[in-house]
């Protein structure tokens, strides 16, 4: 039973959205708590992979779809799903995430998506088997169509909003599929010189023959990261980032911000480590190791000053996404692995913190009724409850302890001081300064109110919703997900040890 | 001709003439991408763009000898009648008795075909969003949208 | 001689469990001050029992669990531990009696929350003086500049908020750019280990050049020890209440930067590899440097809360200054002197919050002839003062003579010189404000009589403060405890 786990977890969510699109005639009050029972059992599922996968004679499952057992060592057909602990892990924040993010939309499905909630819970179901099958394959194109199906959801659940966002979707789809088709084209590449798609099989073949110093490859090896790097939003190809999440209706930014970068992102580690291996990504003969330690300083430091200088909450967040993105892509690129373990925790810790901050943020959008920090006044005597979950988002943002973000920073500059990159040591201490301005500005407004009495304009913003005279709290469905999310924070950080131990053997 | 140019064009761009067709395509799609203001010029782009990648993948498959990657049981390799064909023909492709050169590659061909299948997806997709937005903003020229959200006062 | 113990857990916790108390008795003041005495004789009571123990030599360990790889969290508690251990509980006791009387003498709002951060505040100063490798002690050092800076702007006007600015962005931003990287470099150096054990763990593992930058890191890094030029925070924060002021800025907060910084020089580093390193002059030149500027900025300040605060950041880098002759008698002397200062500036700030609740004034030129009103307040202050100086039959006296004597052991005359100078500079910014208040009559021009409604403080400020004065007196004739536990280090 349990080697088919990997395939069921990506069943469960697909049936689901078909029987949510089927229901959405009859009944539409079934859809949500259809779609609730549908992800929780994936998300149980995943969990019961992260313990089968640990168990010591498992190591990883290996699932043949169809059973296509290969003919011989080097014909391989059909395509396999690979689940180790490193994509157990990813599988269960993103099962896990949807859940939790399910519990939230509750009472703003009707009015975000607007007599189309089925449509909205079947994409989001399809959005998600997406990313699982994204983490899970082991087979280079089917890696290219998952990609394209989880961005093809992700940019119809984007265009669900108001005229902003269907703007932002349009970018978003340019440049997605810029991104995806530069992918294919490295595939391509790759698939002219070793003649398989399988991960594992291709990498052989590359030592096998050889071929790492070819030319081909490294054109591919080129192609798929920039291709990668698109859909991640890695500076400077962020630009479809920002509008696309902050314009978002509510119940999508809060699933699409904390999971969907971060997954590209193992997406590249798995390319570079288990595509073309780490004997070809980090040999001394390809200029690139610290070409793309540079370009990842300048993402930190660009992305927490554009972060900076916004004043609108949402778009404030998503260039934090885009420095945390930086974060991640330089410590995979240190060469070590301290860096790739901590860039891969980071994955995990930045899912949470990013999902708690945003879940935040929308509560207080929709209660305000507007998005820019002038707003927060007070807030910390009108929703205090909010707030507290806010402020361990926050933290975990800056890096203080006990939040999982300060571990994920310790392993990040561990690695960097261990591969001598102190350019990226640097660019992880100023980022943390520049996020704690960012919050504690926040922190004042919304423990101060406006005392310098400034005038402001306040002219209204294009958030969507209408704003509560009385700002009082919010109803539970949308509080409980918010302190998942902060117990999350926490609990990762104290945890980190044994995470990390699990990635660092996975990773050897 | 120069003997130098001759000698060029026949060294490097007649026997790779579909990398070349497919770059110039590829950056044709891209420039119409980037620099087009109107929204459905760009998903035309797009899709030049994609077409380009699929064709490159098409080429990658072909052989001199190549014909259509179906295998016949009324061709040159038929050994058996056609009624015991289901186990006989599996068997001779077990042990790779069909004369592979004599078919093209057929696996980018599968895989384009799913990327055709995805290309139209995105294609439609992209056109309903466009609907959307001529529905709200009453055009489709980029300028003139983001002229129209400028006063908004958006960040 | 290590052995395991609870102690140092229900210690830092009695604290901590006080918290959830006080906010469950919001309504009821008088039940929510008796949480927090309770929990403050009882954190005395548990220092006390552990305090004979700490005398024999032994050292008390508990662990939490592994947080990092190799790092557990962890509570290790020596000699330096327990005095700071000793200080800081033993004055929480009577900076809460003061602040029940400040408090209530002005009707402050918020004074659940005020006192409910006071407490977790103090766990994390305990979690501070008992924390056993350089991690545990950055993650408490972390959580005091949060727990104190609702502390800090506390009155939520426009000047506790720039207030509170400085004090975070000095305070976070020093130790997330200086101590977080360092720390993270000793542990990659002597591969995994950064307890504070008897010998120091990066003894031979390190050269002389990036020795020199990372002692550079830790010591500014930890900007909590005010030295120039990150202390601005120090006068700055003086917008907070005085019960605040006094506490956490002449005992808890400022002492927990001078302790990290001797716990780097002798659980990190070790004063013999130091030594050897040759590293620690530019130290002590800074510390130099930010005595005496400190001391002439003072003179300058007519807000006495300000001018002490100065003090305070001079009194500190003589701490500094001490350790980092690396002499057993200059480690003795900033030991001592972490006990000494801690009781007299603490009179002090009772004096100038006592004198601010009963008269309304804040600056030394309105106070010529008020010790004719507050004759007790004066005294007190006069006696604190010359205990700072460094006067005997004061306590502050051991301490400096003690870094007199480490200047001279160290072969450091000009040092000696420096410590000279200040201390006429401390006579000269301290004593004339007693005196003035003391021995001269207040200037008549007031019509309105406003000032000859002023009577003594309320008792609940003066009981402590005359408390810690007499305290200041008799540890000059029993300083036989600190020198025990200040020798438990240095040996």
């Amino acid at each position: 039973m349990t080697e088919h786990f990997p395939i069921l977890i990506l069943l469960v969510p697909l049936f689901g959205a078909l029987i949510v699109v089927l229901l959405g005639r009859e009944r539409p009050e079934q859809c949500w708590i259809t779609s609730l029972i549908s992800l929780g059992l994936s998300s149980i599922i995943s969990l019961f992979t992260i313990i089968v996968v640990l168990s010591d004679k498992v190591q990883t499952i290996r699932y043949r779809m169809g059973g296509w057992e290969p003919e011989s060592t080097v014909f391989e057909v059909g395509i396999e799903l690979r689940v180790d602990i490193l994509a157990a892990l990813v599988v269960f924040a993103v099962t896990f995430v949807g859940f939790v993010n399910t519990i939230y939309s509750k009472t703003r499905a009707e009015a975000e998506a607007q007599g189309k909630v089925p449509f909205f819970y079947a994409l989001i179901q399809l959005l998600i088997v997406g990313l699982c099958g994204i983490v899970m394959t082991n087979d280079a194109f089917n890696l290219y169509v998952l990609i394209e199906i989880t961005s093809l959801t992700s940019y119809a659940l984007i265009a669900m909003g108001n005229r902003r966002a269907a703007l932002s979707s349009f970018n978003y789809v340019i440049m997605g599929t810029i991104g995806a088709s530069f992918y294919l084209l490295g595939v391509g590449y790759l698939y002219i010189k070793t003649g398989t798609l399988n991960i594992d099989d291709i990498r052989m073949v590359l030592g096998n023959d050889k071929l790492w110093e070819h030319q081909s490859i490294i054109v591919a090896f080129i192609f798929i990261m920039l291709g990668v790097w698109t859909k991640m939003a890695f500076f400077p190809l962020h630009g479809w980032l920002p509008n696309a999440y902050a314009y978002a209706p509510s119940m999508t930014g809060t699933f699409m911000a904390p999971l969907m970068t971060k997954v590209m992102v193992y997406v590249m580690i798995r390319v570079m480590l288990w595509l073309f291996g780490d004997k070809f990504v980090y040999s001394d003969q390809h200029v690139w190791g610290e070409l793309v330690i540079w370009m990842s300083v300048i993402a930190i430091v660009a992305g927490s000053l554009l972060a900076l200088a916004r004043t609108d909450i949402k778009k404030m967040l998503t260039y934090l996404i885009v420095a945390e993105v930086g974060y991640m892509v330089g410590g995979a690129w240190l060469g070590n692995v301290t860096g790739q373990a901590g860039a891969f925790y980071h994955i995990l810790s930045d899912a949470a913190m990013t999902f708690c901050l945003f879940i935040a943020a929308s509560i207080i959008v929709l209660r305000i009724g507007d998005s820019r920090v002038n707003a927060f006044d007070n807030l910390f005597r009108k929703m205090p409850l909010t707030m507290i979950g806010f402020t361990v988002g926050a933290l975990s943002m800056i890096g203080l302890p006990p939040t999982c973000g300060f571990f994920s920073k310790w392993y990040l500059i561990r690695g960097g001081i261990e591969a001598g990159q102190w350019e990226y040591v640097c660019a992880l201490i100023f980022s943390s300064l520049v996020n704690a301005v960012i919050f504690f500005r926040i922190f004042e407004r919304a423990y101060f109110g406006n005392i310098a009495g400034v005038k402001e304009d306040f002219s209204p913003s294009d958030s969507d919703a209408n704003p509560d005279t009385s700002i009082k709290e919010v109803p539970w469905s949308m509080l409980v997900p918010l302190y998942i999310a902060s117990v999350s924070v926490l609990l990762l950080g104290i945890m980190n040890r044994p995470l990390f131990e699990w990635i660092q053997t996975a990773l050897k | 001709m120069d003997p130098i140019i001759a000698n060029f064009i026949e060294e490097n761009i007649v026997p790779k003439f579909n990398y070349w067709i497919y770059v110039i395509l590829m950056m044709i799609g891209l420039y119409a991408m980037i620099t087009k203001n109107n929204l459905i010029k760009k998903l035309i782009g797009m899709a030049i763009f994609q077409t380009a990648i699929i064709l490159f993948y098409v080429s990658i498959g072909v052989k001199e000898t190549g014909g259509i990657p179906i295998i016949s049981h009324h061709g040159p390799d038929h050994h058996q009648e056609a009624e015991v064909h289901s186990e006989e023909s599996s068997k001779n492709l077990k042990h790779n008795i069909i004369d592979k050169d004599k078919y093209a590659n057929p696996l980018p061909h599968v895989l384009m075909l799913t990327a055709i299948v995805v290309g139209v997806s995105t294609l439609g997709l992209a056109l309903a969003i466009s609907q959307r937005i001529h529905k709200s903003f009453g055009t489709l020229e980029e300028d003139e949208i983001l002229n129209e959200l400028r006063p908004g006062g958006h960040d | 001689m290590i052995e395991f113990s609870f102690i140092p857990l229900f210690t830092w916790l009695v604290s901590l469990l006080a918290v959830p108390a006080i906010l469950v008795f919001r309504k009821r003041p008088d039940a929510r001050e008796g949480v927090t005495f309770l929990a403050a004789f009882l954190k005395l009571a548990m220092v006390f029992m552990m305090l004979p123990l700490i005398r024999e030599g032994k050292i008390l360990h508990f662990k939490f669990g592994e947080i990092l790889p190799g790092i557990p969290i962890e509570f290790r508690v020596d000699g330096l531990g327990m005095l700071f251990a000793l200080v800081a509980s033993s004055l929480w006791i009577l900076t809460t009696l003061y602040a029940v009387g400040y408090m209530r003498g002005l009707r402050e709002h918020d004074q659940t929350r005020f006192f409910a951060c006071f407490a977790i505040s103090l766990s994390a100063t305990i979690g501070v003086a008992f924390a056993g490798n350089l991690l545990t002690l950055y993650i408490f050092y972390e959580i005091l500049s949060l727990s104190t800076y609702p502390l800090v702007t506390h009155h939520g006007d426009k000047a506790a908020r720039t207030g509170g600015r400085t004090y975070l962005s000095h305070l976070l931003g020093t130790s997330v750019a200086f101590v977080l990287p360092a720390m993270i470099y000793c542990y990659w150096k002597s591969g995994g280990d950064i307890k504070f054990t008897d010998g120091a763990f990066l003894d031979g593992k390190i050269g002389s050049s990036d020795g020199l930058i990372v002692l550079v890191a830790f010591t500014l890094g930890f900007a909590k020890s005010g030295l120039m030029p990150f202390h601005s925070w120090l006068p700055n924060a003086m917008v907070a209440p005085t019960p605040v002021s006094a506490l956490l800025h002449a005992v808890a907060v400022v002492k927990v930067g001078v302790f990290c910084v001797l716990r780097v020089f002798t659980g990190v580093f070790g004063t013999d590899f130091l030594q050897q390193l040759d590293v620690v002059t530019v130290i002590t030149y800074i510390a130099a440097f930010t005595i005496i500027v400190s001391s002439l900025i003072a003179l300058t300040q007519d807000n006495l809360k300000r001018r002490l605060a100065f003090s305070t950041i001079g009194q500190l880098a003589y701490i500094v200054l001490g350790v980092s002759f690396l002499s057993s008698n200059g480690v003795t002397g900033s030991v001592m002197h972490i006990a000494m200062h801690a009781f007299g500036k603490i009179t002090l700030f009772f004096c100038a919050g006592a004198i601010f609740v009963a008269s309304g004034k804040k600056y030394i030129s309105q106070m010529v002839g008020l010790g004719k009103q507050m004759p007790i307040t004066m005294i007190a202050f006069l006696i604190g003062s010359l205990s700072i100086i460094g006067l005997p039959p004061f306590g502050g006296a051991w301490s400096k003579w003690y870094l007199f004597l480490g200047a001279l052991d160290a072969e450091q005359t000009a040092m000696a010189v420096v410590l000279v100078i200040s201390s006429l500079l401390n006579i000269a910014y301290l004593l004339p404000i007693p005196i003035n208040a003391l021995f001269r009559s207040p200037p008549q021009k007031d019509e309105k009589g406003s000032d000859s409604g002023i009577k003594e403080a309320p008792l609940a400020c003066l009981i402590p403060l005359c408390i810690t004065a007499l305290a200041g007196l008799l540890f000059f004739m029993f300083p036989g405890l600190g020198f025990e536990l200040a020798q438990l280090i240095t040996k």
